[in-house]
């Protein structure tokens, strides 16, 4: 699995993370996929009252080739990011090599109201964004008293 | 006892000012050094590149597609901003710089001084 971070913080605010992940661990029962955080793509989820919104980081990547599928409310975001660095034959030395690439896979549970009806996907500066609406019956309802 | 308040924490740095810190690849051949930096998120015009003196920094804002009155479940880039700096030494002919930006996909070129290409030094046996 991944332990390092795809973002880390600057050092003082690494520092800070830390303190409080080791508050969270002693209540720390890992996802049955593995960690929740960390691989590659990052990924932000958000909700709306009508939808869900899924940010998947992933730069440089042709969109044609990322693969997004949406089964029995499992929601997958696959693809492969092509490696950059110099044939072995090449009189090049290689310094940092911290970004990903190869093959990657993440699989996001969505919640049952997700619409598989209801999805659209765009990708714009290096963030593929899915966006799954939710079924008109499971929107929230102001019920009138009468 | 005294009413001293000196070991209470220090207020943490502003949130304006905190960054993530973007993944890179620095690659050196003959004629120069490559560098590539995955800031996803970041448009063209909010991407800062800067050299000062020796020093490189590569900065951009973030800025999503974010519908109303969206409620973040889980973050995992929870700041709105990268930043990252590097010491250039002084081979390099920071006036030369090319830079591409594509789908948050940054590559930078810095090319070596002429004066420092490479040559093949030969080794007189007498």
């Amino acid at each position: 699995m991944f332990y390092r971070s795809v973002f880390p913080r600057d050092l003082l605010s690494e520092l800070d993370r830390l303190q409080r992940e080791m508050q969270q661990s002693y209540e720390f029962s890992p996802s049955i996929r593995g960690l929740a955080r960390g691989g590659f793509p990052a990924m932000n989820v958000g909700n709306t009252p009508h939808s869900v919104e899924i940010y998947a980081f992933a730069p440089g990547i042709d969109p044609a080739a990322i693969d997004v599928q949406l089964e029995k409310g499992v929601l997958t975001i696959a693809g492969e990011r092509a490696s950059l660095m110099p044939p072995k034959e090449a009189n090049a030395t290689v310094h940092i090599d911290e970004r990903f690439s190869g093959r990657f896979r993440r699989v996001v549970t969505l919640s049952d109201d997700a619409d598989p009806n209801g999805v659209s996907a765009k990708y714009r500066d290096g963030v593929l964004h899915v966006s799954v609406q939710r079924r008109q019956a499971a929107q929230p309802r102001r019920i009138s008293i009468e | 006892m005294s009413d001293n308040t000196n070991v209470t924490r220090k207020p943490e740095a502003p949130a304006s000012d905190m960054a993530l810190l973007p993944p890179v690849d620095v690659i050196e051949d003959a004629g120069g050094i490559t560098l590539y930096a995955d800031l996803p998120g970041v448009p063209k015009d909010k991407l800062n590149l800067q050299i000062e003196g020796d020093t490189l920094t590569i900065e951009g804002e973030v800025s999503l597609d974010v519908p109303e009155g969206m409620e973040s479940s889980h973050a995992e880039v929870n700041l709105p901003r990268y930043r990252r700096m590097f010491t250039l030494s002084k081979e390099l002919d920071a006036n030369k710089v090319s830079a591409e930006f594509n789908q948050g996909a940054l590559k930078l070129r810095i090319p070596k001084a002429e004066h420092a290409q490479p040559r093949k030094i030969e080794i007189a046996v007498t």
